[in-house]
């Protein structure tokens, strides 16, 4: 993208930075201090790439950062589920007053078993499995995200554990709740995730013998330009994208 | 090949067991094989994905002994039209086109928890207007009601009442030109948007809707009338599909049939949302665990929406002119639609007001509808009470302009589930009634 940057003014004649207040700053993420990790990297504006840039604003890279970690207290019941499963957590983020406690996949059995039995803590649904796929966050790709309910407490949390790509095993919770087979089943169909321990991982939505899973970042959503009053628009991912 | 070889049999693959070669008349000779084999002879029977008491094209994969189901399982996926994948290629306000064909009977909760969840991201949630949270409550239990219409309508037709389907249809077709009314629409709404809802109620719509509850409260005694002490009907709904809280919970079942275990457990009075907590409703129970109670709470539940509509409706008659979507241009929807000689078309006024009268709302008009708006980074979960339980949208957002991920935790898809712990042990017969008891679509399993 470098190469492609719009050569700008001579030093000599460039303008002193203008001095920037609080608002210019992107927000930032979490505690001050802490660190943010990057998920992925926005690269341009407003869909201009390559050499019909002539807006300059093609050459810009912003870091994709999602909220960084809370910090102590966390305020209310969240201190009580944080103190519960402490050892077990990895991080704790809060954003929107919803809770995610970032949990390692060799601690998430041991922590769903605590979250569903302990007097304190009652999550006695899991709503579901969602996996997501950050293919920049190096090391941590595949996320597998759990929404727990807890009837008892009538409180929700969020339990987010990850994979590399390239080692992609989550232990299954259906021996804790078994609610979640037919979610780890899509969850393995659409991302490739395995879940060790599922009595029967197979494909729930997609055809038995489909190559491919197909909700992963790395898969294209396919599709043929249709024509239409004599022009032919292009199929959606290869539209021009306001990213 | 010779004249004994059947051109359409292939070559009999199979490696174990025994093989019978049928041609026509000879199952004498058959049956004294049988007779002679071992008696773990498996029958596996494929019901569906295309039998009419499946619920649209839902696979049952029954393995039974005579007239009794010894193993249920379910096929699903034939109605994977890849609609999560679809919306990560769209923008947020788009996003709501696609998720309301889901669940394609309650379009309206697919909407909601959607756009909650945007709404959320985008911590505008203390911002959304009165008026609109008022006309989403209002939308959402006239689909509750159409919802289960279309649940007792179908169940009915499925143990041979065809009258309850008839008057079930019946009723759901006036809910359904309230819809056309109200959002121009009578399915794949896409009316309830992230900042609000797409349009002000037209002229005349709370007259109609008054109409519409005092029919139908002329009109739910009939089925009263006509199934809750009907023998007939009873005998196929008691004890049938039975499912105990402990099973409930284990397996994360919601909706009536958690509520038919006698535990009032509704997100509409635990976890209240869009003003929930301001409505004067009761959580309708049943204690059997059973097919039948959850028709009964079915029923119960409808009567139910009937109140908090007729509040709604009190409610929007004082909000008259009152904005229905978020007052921060750069989230709301730009255009207003109008209804010409022509049918519904663009807004006069509102062309002239972005060609004529201010720049500023040209280019809000042209960014929100070509690129959209930036939803910052981070999840959301907001679920909502649907008719067949908790029905939640995971909305992860990566800073742009389209969803990074969008999942839905469909209350159907989780349901189902069951389908085999209600049915296994049980007559073939009664698998359907179990399944109608769930109440699957089979939109929202597959998406």
């Amino acid at each position: 993208m470098s190469d492609d940057k719009p050569a700008g003014p001579e030093k000599s004649v460039e303008q002193p930075a203008v001095e920037q207040s609080p608002e210019n700053v992107p927000e930032a993420f979490g505690e001050p201090g802490l660190e943010v990790r990057a998920v992925g990297e926005r690269q341009g504006m407003f869909g201009v790439q390559g050499s019909g840039d002539t807006s300059g604003y093609g050459g810009l890279v912003a870091p994709v950062v999602l909220p960084g970690a809370a910090q102590r207290p966390y305020g209310g019941w969240f201190d009580t589920v944080a103190d519960a499963l402490d050892p077990l957590i990895e991080q704790v983020v809060i954003h929107r007053g919803e809770i995610t406690f970032h949990i390692h996949r060799d601690n998430l059995l041991a922590a769903a078993r605590k979250l569903r039995d302990d007097p304190d803590l009652r999550f006695e649904l899991l709503s579901g499995v969602s996996g997501v796929h950050y293919p920049g966050d190096a090391g941590r790709e595949l996320h597998a995200v759990y929404h727990l309910m807890s009837f008892t407490w009538n409180r929700r949390v969020r339990v987010e554990t990850a994979a590399p790509d390239g080692d992609p095993h989550v232990p299954s919770l259906v021996p804790i709740y078994p609610a979640a087979d037919w979610h780890e089943r899509e969850t393995w169909d659409m991302f490739g995730i395995q879940f060790d321990g599922h009595p029967a991982l197979t494909r729930i939505l997609m055809p038995d013998d489909w190559p491919g899973h197909p909700q992963r970042k790395d898969y294209p959503l396919g599709g043929i330009p249709v024509e239409y009053k004599g022009a032919s628009v292009p199929p959606p991912d290869q539209r021009r994208s306001y990213n | 090949m010779g004249t004994d070889q059947d051109f359409y049999a292939g070559g009999a693959d199979t490696a174990e067991g025994k093989v019978f070669t049928v041609t026509g008349q000879d199952w004498d000779e058959i049956a004294a094989d049988m007779g002679d084999s071992d008696a773990a002879e498996r029958i596996v029977v494929n019901m569906g994905p295309q039998h009419p008491s499946t619920h649209g094209v839902l696979r049952l994969i029954l393995e039974i002994e005579g007239e009794t189901v010894t193993e249920a399982r379910c096929g699903i996926g034939y109605l994977h039209t890849g609609i999560e994948k679809n919306m990560e290629y769209r923008s947020w306000t788009q996003g709501v086109t696609f998720c309301t064909r889901m669940d394609y009977l309650s379009p309206f909760f697919n909407e909601a928890t959607y756009s909650l969840g945007v709404e959320r991201l985008l911590d505008i949630e203390d911002d959304i207007p009165e008026k609109a949270q008022i006309m989403r409550v209002l939308l959402m239990e006239l689909n509750r009601i159409s919802s289960h219409l279309v649940c007792i309508a179908t169940g009915g037709m499925e143990i041979g009442a065809l009258t309850v389907m008839t008057i079930g249809f019946r009723e759901r077709e006036l809910v359904l030109d309230l819809f056309e009314l109200i959002t121009g629409l009578r399915m794949n709404h896409a009316f309830i948007r992230p900042g609000g809802v797409a349009q002000d109620l037209p002229p005349g719509a709370l007259d109609e809707i008054r109409s519409f509850v005092a029919l139908m409260k002329k009109r739910l005694p009939e089925y009263a009338a006509l199934c809750n002490a009907n023998p007939i009907f009873k005998a196929r709904l008691e004890n049938v599909g039975h499912l105990d809280l402990e099973g409930c919970m284990a397996l994360g079942l919601t909706g009536p049939v958690l509520r038919s275990t006698g535990y009032g457990f509704d997100l509409r009075k635990a976890q209240p949302y869009c003003g929930y907590e301001t409505y004067d409703f009761d959580v309708q129970t049943w204690d059997t665990a059973d097919s039948y109670g959850r028709f009964r709470v079915r029923l119960n539940e409808m009567w139910e929406s009937l109140k908090i509509i007729e509040q709604a409706a009190d409610r929007l008659a004082k909000l008259e002119g009152a904005p229905v979507m978020v007052a921060d241009k750069k989230v709301a929807w730009p255009s207003q639609l109008s209804i010409g000689s022509d049918g519904m078309g663009n807004s006069l006024d509102h062309i002239r007001h972005i060609m004529g009268e201010s720049m500023e709302a040209l280019i809000h008009h042209f960014k929100l509808v070509t690129e959209g708006f930036r939803v910052p980074a981070g999840q959301a979960y907001v679920p909502v009470e649907s008719p067949r339980g908790e029905l939640g949208a995971h909305v992860v957002s990566d800073g742009g302009t389209r969803p990074f991920r969008a999942h839905f935790r469909d209350p159907s898809f989780n349901n189902l589930q069951a389908m085999g712990v209600m049915s296994e042990g049980g007559q073939i017969a009664d698998v359907i009634v179990a399944i109608a008891s769930i109440d699957p679509v089979m939109g929202g399993v597959d998406r």
